[in-house]
């Protein structure tokens, strides 16, 4: 099938297989490996991208079911090499340390931060609930995504 | 010019991992590399009555399909684990793809070999197998009795008993003289390590010249080139191993593992690359699990509760076969039984015993946190039967900051700490005597939210290790690491280390080490690692070994660089190597300030090598193996203060107090990092996690959404604090923190959910401890009242 949509500002157009996920799209098709997979079963949030500004687990859904889309994967979130005040709050938090979850956790929380722009402590978890980290114990993320809170991300 | 170790420097490691260029092994390019897939058994123990790949090896896209007797030639031995325990013990003989019999959910059975992943992946369904199944063996004791023997050729299921009696007529005097004794059995349910990243393999043939790399996602590229090079019958030299980004191992990613040596057995047969990527359920299959062991221990006390013996008796589960150290685990603990407590007579029997399940093996904290959830959990139990606070049962048993360095009954030297002084912190910083007053109201008061409190006084042995310890207990290696420092002729310097960091921040804190030594910027120091044609000697990570073992060397490398600056510094400027001072990268002489060197310039001439000191060799480079002579030993307190509901089961987590003594602290940001990830490791193991199998050996918690790896909507903010004993045992006076949290946290949970229910009766409580057990155990404590 014929998919295009529209990937951190670039337009792509492939044949797919219909099975294709959308992960495998970005990361096989497109080489956007930034986009992790973590596991099977939509638990554990690796795969988070924005679709149209929302994020989504990429892993959850066919490539033909963004056709028309528009994606904003981790390597499109830094700006004229300025990174994004997400980014650069877990930077600057130590919010990710082995990196694995960290593209889908930035992502899940940019999404975050659209929806409710100052969260509590208890919303930010909440919020990130479907992004499971092994190494941090969450506290730098959770204190990364107050601080771009904070900073009017 | 200002200490560069002990500042909260920010993360060199980041930027590439923020906007998605770091490469983990699935995310590499590798032209023309075909995709295996692995049929595994669906079967706990069975003997294959049928096997026939023929379907699959021609449905679309695929190249080959083969069994494990086709492929037994590619490997010169089986898997190796590297930690005989003892003498007798037995090893089953384990090959990457099972033949005629499987010994649990997971064994690989046929593997197939296809030009693209979903063609491989579809084409495993096409392997038909026939099994003739056998009594699956899940229960320890039950496999003690050897009512079903899994491997025929060992002929029972026992793999070893190894024992650590340095004087047996003490314990038995201590017992017949106690006046109280304390006798409790726990269960360390089996974990998954569950890295957020699965395992992949990636085996790439040179075209010409038999040369192979091995990509994969280990936290032992080292140690693997070796052990490969061994089973598969490869010159060292031919093989070179990198470990690329990694995601995690927490212990899962120290291994010799089948897939590791498949890889490379189907890329010598196919003399093509050829790559495999872990899916999550395979990962709970087929990486290795942790824990699982039934403990006894038993202590005996004077009047005062003063512990003066402690026994300890383990069965251990090794699952169906020995992994890399799996027998060893246990015995990682075996020295640490007696916690933070000068208990004067000790005595440790461990047995390790087969079953149907996935092997077991290091699971961060490895042996360290199942002893110090046996004996936080006894000095508990031994506090409520003497009717003395927890705080104060602990303060009476210490050893005492004065005992340091302490000699341990079970033959350890501990190196420095003040116990005494993280417990005061902690109690402080928790408020002690607050929660008890809350506590006492709400109990009065008839609250059906009961308060908790939790203490664990932890001490655990890192840094591993010294080589010759490890020999006496019959470990196959050594423990040292090496690093190599360069000063390059432009300035810049290149560390390669040994170590293999997979989250743990080496980049960062191993340039701050050096630029502390040579007083270069940090942005000038260039970390190497991971990769064995650019580091080819090291022992890698795991243990907290990193910071005390490998950041020594490179330190100490760092110190030979500077002593040869010093030397040709003192040739140039024509004075003797003590006339000069060291100061901002710059050696002066003393009283001349005009008269310098800076370690730019020496660099330069180290290069040029046109007036150097007479037989000299050239360039500016340090290199060093560094054996540690003893291990480290941080501790410290942890407090759990919870809530539990009476009514649905449910446990809250209302605060988390952590005052860790990990010694001089290289880079505090980074400690914390690891402190608060280690928590949660440990709090999941009291609260969520387990991997549970029905009694046909079917792994029941096979997905994530089975096995619940805490989220943040889980987790409270954590209150740290730290103390500092700083380590005689090197240089640096660094203990190793990778561990600590893990190692503390869980009997901090269980202490605190059973002193929260103490007053129906409730004396211990099983892991994990969900709503429904907790429940379960609330109503079974008020039956047992009435």
């Amino acid at each position: 099938m014929r998919v295009s949509m529209t990937v951190n500002g670039s337009a792509s157009e492939h044949d797919v297989e219909p099975r294709l996920l959308l992960v495998y799209y970005l990361r096989e098709v497109l080489g956007l490996t930034g986009t992790k997979i973590g596991c099977d079963t939509t638990s554990c949030g690796a795969c988070t991208v924005l679709l149209d500004g929302e994020s989504v687990k990429s892993c959850t859904m066919f490539a033909v079911q963004a056709d028309g889309g528009d994606i904003m994967t981790i390597e499109g979130l830094a700006s004229n090499g300025t990174l994004h005040p997400m980014q650069q709050a877990f930077h600057e938090n130590h919010g990710l340390q082995c990196g694995y979850c960290t593209a889908g956790m930035v992502m899940a929380a940019v999404s975050l931060l659209q929806e409710h722009p100052n969260p509590s402590e208890s919303e930010v978890r909440e919020g990130l609930e479907g992004n499971l980290c092994r190494c941090t114990g969450y506290h730098n993320i959770v204190k990364s995504v107050l601080a771009a809170a904070g900073s009017g991300s | 010019m200002t200490a560069v170790i002990g500042q909260r420097l920010l993360r060199r490691e980041d930027a590439a991992i923020l906007t998605g260029q770091n490469r983990y092994t699935d995310d590499l390019v590798l032209p023309g590399a075909l995709w295996v897939a692995i049929k595994r058994s669906d079967r706990a123990h069975a003997r294959i009555t049928n096997l026939d790949v023929s379907a699959a090896a021609s449905a679309p896209g695929v190249v080959a399909a083969f069994t494990g007797a086709d492929l037994r030639s590619e490997w010169a031995g089986p898997l190796p684990c590297a930690w005989p325990v003892t003498p007798d013990m037995k090893n089953p003989e384990h090959w990457p793809v099972a033949v005629d019999k499987v010994n649990y959910v997971g064994d690989a059975v046929a593997v197939v070999v296809a030009e693209t992943r979903t063609a491989a992946v579809d084409a495993v369904d096409q392997i038909v197998v026939d099994y003739d199944d056998l009594p699956a063996v899940i229960d320890l004791e039950d496999s003690l009795s050897d009512r079903v023997v899994i491997h025929d050729a060992l002929g029972t299921n026992k793999s070893y008993t190894w024992e650590l009696k340095p004087d047996e007529a003490k314990v038995e005097e201590a017992f017949a003289n106690a006046a109280h004794t304390v006798k409790e059995r726990y269960i360390q349910q089996r974990l998954m390590p569950a890295a957020m990243e699965p395992r992949g393999v990636c085996a790439v043939p040179s075209p010409v010249g038999g040369d192979y790399i091995l990509y994969s996602s280990t936290q032992i590229p080292h140690i693997l080139r070796v052990l490969l090079a061994l089973t598969l019958g490869v010159s060292e030299t031919n093989l070179r191993v990198i470990a690329p980004s990694v995601g995690g191992g927490f212990g899962s990613k120290l291994e010799v593992y089948a897939e590791e040596a498949l890889m490379l057995g189907l890329a010598r047969r196919l003399k093509r690359p050829v790559r495999w990527t872990e899916e999550r359920s395979e990962n709970a299959q087929a990486s290795i699990q942790g824990r699982g062991q039934i403990q006894d221990i038993e202590l005996a006390a004077d009047a005062s509760g003063k512990v003066t013996a402690v026994r300890v008796n383990l069965i251990a589960d090794m699952g169906a076969y020995l992994q890399l150290i799996t027998p060893g685990v246990p015995l990682l603990g075996a020295f640490l039984y007696h916690g933070a407590y000068d208990i004067p007579a000790y005595s440790f029997t461990c047995t390790g015993v087969f079953t149907t399940m996935t092997p077991t093996d290091a699971c961060r904290g490895a042996g360290r946190p199942e002893a110090t959830y046996a004996i936080e959990r006894a000095m508990d139990a031994l506090g409520a039967k003497l009717g003395v606070d927890p705080a104060e049962i602990r303060r009476r048993n210490f050893i005492r900051a004065d005992q340091f360095p302490y000699s341990s009954a079970p033959g350890l030297v501990f190196d420095s700490g003040d116990y005494e002084a993280a417990l005061a912190k902690a109690l402080e910083l928790a408020d002690y005597e607050a929660l008890r007053k809350e506590q006492q109201m709400r109990r009065e008061s008839g609250s059906t939210k009961h308060l908790g409190i939790g203490l664990s006084t932890y001490v655990e042995m890192c840094g591993l290790a010294p080589s010759r310890v490890l020999a006496a207990v019959s470990y196959a290696a050594g423990g040292w690491e090496h690093a190599t420092v360069r000063v390059l002729p432009t300035a810049k310097v290149e560390v390669v280390t040994g170590t293999t960091p997979h989250g743990q921040s080496h980049e960062t804190c191993w340039s701050q080490i050096v630029a502390e030594k040579l007083g270069v910027s940090v942005d000038d120091v260039d970390v190497l690692h991971s990769d064995t044609l650019i580091s080819p000697h090291g022992m890698d990570s795991y243990g907290s070994r990193s910071l005390a073992v490998g950041g020594t060397a490179v330190w100490l490398a760092a110190e030979k660089v500077l002593a040869k600056a010093r030397a040709i510094a003192a040739h140039q400027l024509e004075v003797a190597e003590d006339d000069l001072e060291f100061a901002n990268a710059t050696f002066t002489v003393k009283g001349s300030p005009d008269r310098s060197m800076p370690l730019a310039g020496i660099a330069f001439e180290a290069f040029s090598a046109h007036n150097l000191p007479d037989g000299m060799e050239p360039n500016l480079d340090g290199e060093v193996s560094w054996d540690p002579p003893n291990f480290t030993f941080p501790a410290g307190t942890h407090i759990c203060v919870l809530e539990v509901d009476e009514e649905t089961g449910e446990v809250d987590l209302l605060n988390y107090v952590a005052v860790d003594d990990v010694g001089n602290q290289v880079n505090p940001m980074i400690v914390e990092g690891q402190v608060h990830g280690g928590i949660v490791h440990g709090v999941a193991q009291a609260l969520f996690e387990e991997a549970a199998y029905d009694g046909d050996g079917n792994l029941l918690s096979s997905t994530l959404a089975d096995y619940l790896v805490p989220s943040a909507a889980e987790m409270p903010s954590f209150t740290l604090g730290s103390t500092c004993s700083p380590s005689p045992t090197n240089p640096l006076g660094v203990k190793g923190v990778g561990e600590t949290g893990t190692i503390a946290s869980t009997p901090a949970v269980i202490n605190a959910i059973v002193d929260a229910l103490s007053p129906f009766g409730v004396t211990d409580m099983a892991m994990p401890a969900s709503p429904e057990r907790v429940w379960q155990t609330i109503q079974s404590a008020k039956g047992a009242a009435q």
